[in-house]
């Protein structure tokens, strides 16, 4: 088992999609790069067959709703693995909530096509290219997307509970 | 790739027929036979299934939003609630995730009681699902005696936590409290006796003609299908896949340990049923390992003040002690911000907690990997093409836990 390091695979993605690698950290020894939206597919695709590096297994795929950060509202993080180098790799494209929308890799792994369909049901990510963009959870009527951070757990007109003693 | 999963529902269907007459049947949502509360549109010829278009969400209780108004030690608890025929691996794999994130290791000793604990309810887990694909062929015996072991377990956890399924087991930082001379007789007659009646129970079905007629080519899956899929646990090793996290990642000192990682080859009932045998063996044979190799030490990290709860003596004793307890109870831990994903090794895959915090008294945003979730969809895969009764048989062995499915 040959062993990647954070610095190689990062070395090779920037080789070769250049400016689509924006920026790039190791929180927990994970190397996280954020990706241009546009290359996202392109380049998950390309690690899939790039026999240097193997990673060809998607672990996850997620958004984060950051509603401060003004045209990069969403953030989509895939994260992927590679078991034959046991070498893991996030990478994260940020979208505006106000046109959230981002290429499928349904394409690339059938096991992204529910794990979309999540993302779109809680955040509202439109996949382009997705089979079968529906909501998946929660019932079909529902007309807004609830882990956005706009919707309260609780009702938000509650006087009686603040925040600052009683949490987010 | 091939295009089954990536058109519309109709054009899964095959164009094979039997008879020629088409009819829509539903399994589920509260059928017998799928264990749980999910439903499967079945387009069926006769008993031949064409195709199959699932529903899920029918017990979506949004852990993922609850999860961002509670402080850290109160999401244990919720972890139950995912997969809860292993409850105490959930548990301990968002221990370990906060863990992870604050940055502190746990005592040794802590880390091997956590490691017996995990095997037990993986055996519990395991268990569960291999008597249950015995009743589905229709051999109810081997179930109930299987389920009389299962309840020596949960027994052991009563000892420990107090609590059977939804086990709220072990704090941030270890244990609320040592393993009681109780746990351990408990324990020694589980390990004597247990072995017994597994072995009979696999002598049961395992050579069974009846039983390998009716698991052999059902519902079968090939790696490379499951990797696509994202399978992982006993049902990518069945396909021939030994992808295990407790190997490629060790966490709480499962490196200490010796035991193999079955594969199949295959990818069938048979292969899953067999694969979660030989893990139940290799569980048990690490539970014995754990228990010869116990280090001496705490249960807990004691360098944990912020997060550990004190004990209840010292609250009402010491002033330093109150005021902890009263910061954890009200969720004033300093924490530091920060992404961070860990996982473990299942009862069914590969469960991650993928945690991103601010800083705040709850996390900022938390994901679960729940590997029901992702490897079910491949369900209309497997059973295309296959009979009424293997589709039950494919669902029992899949180990599609519908609380994790849904989350």
């Amino acid at each position: 088992m040959t062993n990647l390091t954070n610095e190689f695979v990062l070395a090779r993605l920037q080789e070769q999609f250049g400016s689509a690698i924006i920026t790039s950290e190791t929180p927990y020894d994970l190397l996280t790069v954020e990706v241009a939206v546009d290359k996202a597919h392109e380049i998950i695709a390309w690690l899939k067959q790039d026999d240097a590096t193997k990673i060809s297994f998607l672990t996850l795929l997620g958004a984060t709703h950051y509603p401060d950060s003004q045209g990069r509202e969403l953030a989509i993080s895939y994260l992927l693995h590679s078991l034959v180098n046991n070498f893991r790799l996030r990478l994260k494209s940020f979208i505006p909530i106000a046109e959230p929308t981002i290429a499928s890799i349904t394409d690339i792994y059938v096991g992204a096509n529910w794990q979309e369909r999540e993302t779109y049901d809680f955040f509202g990510v439109q996949f382009t290219g997705h089979p079968n963009l529906t909501r998946i959870l929660n019932e079909d009527s529902m007309d807004y997307f609830p882990l956005r951070k706009e919707y309260h757990l609780e009702d938000a007109t509650r006087e009686d509970k603040d925040d600052r003693y009683f949490g987010r | 790739m091939s295009d089954t999963y990536t058109k519309k529902p109709e054009s899964l269907f095959s164009n094979e027929t039997i008879d020629g007459e088409i009819s829509t049947l539903n399994l589920g949502p509260t059928h017998p036979a799928t264990h749980g509360i999910f439903q499967n549109v079945l387009t069926v010829d006769g008993e031949k299934i064409l195709g199959s278009v699932q529903t899920i969400g029918y017990i979506h209780r949004a852990f993922e939003k609850l999860a961002e108004r509670r402080p850290y030690n109160q999401i244990t608890p919720i972890t139950d609630r995912l997969n809860y025929c292993s409850s105490p691996i959930n548990n301990m794999g968002w221990e370990m995730t906060v863990e992870k994130l604050i940055g502190v290791e746990i005592p040794k000793r802590a880390q091997y009681m956590r490691v017996i604990i995990m095997e037990l309810s993986r055996i519990a887990d395991h268990l569960v699902c291999n008597s249950v694909i015995g009743v589905d062929t229709g051999a109810l015996t081997g179930f109930t005696y299987m389920f009389q072991q299962r309840e020596a377990i949960y027994d052991i956890f009563e000892e420990v936590c107090g609590a059977r399924l939804t086990t709220n087991i072990g704090r941030i930082g270890g244990f609320e409290r040592d393993f009681s001379p109780r746990f351990h007789e408990k324990l020694e007659t589980f390990l004597k006796e247990f072995p017994k009646h597994f072995e009979e129970f696999d002598s049961l079905l395992l050579r069974n003609r009846i039983f390998m007629d009716r698991t052999i080519g059902a519902g079968p899956m090939s790696a490379e299908r499951a990797l696509d899929y994202g399978f992982t646990g006993p049902n990518l090793r069945a396909t021939g896949v030994d992808y295990d996290v407790r190997v490629m990642n060790p966490y709480s000192s499962y490196q200490d340990f010796d035991f193999i990682v079955p594969v199949g080859t295959q990818g069938d009932t048979y292969d899953r049923f067999c694969v979660r045998q030989e893990e139940v063996r290799q569980s048990l044979s690490i539970i014995r390992q754990a228990l010869d190799k116990m280090p001496e030490g705490s249960y807990f990290a004691e360098n944990l003040p912020e997060f550990y709860l004190p004990r209840k003596d010292d609250v009402y004793t010491k002033m330093e002690a109150l005021i902890y307890h009263f910061k954890i109870v009200m969720g004033e831990t300093p924490i530091p911000a920060g992404e961070v994903y860990h996982s473990v090794e299942g009862g069914n895959g590969e469960v991650g907690y993928q945690l991103i915090s601010d800083g705040g008294r709850t996390p900022y945003r938390l994901q679960f990997r729940r590997p029901s979730f992702i490897y079910y969809q491949a369900y209309p895969e497997m059973i295309t093409g296959q009979t009424i009764s293997d589709a039950v048989l494919t669902m029992s062995s899949m180990n599609v836990i519908a609380g994790e499915l849904d989350a």
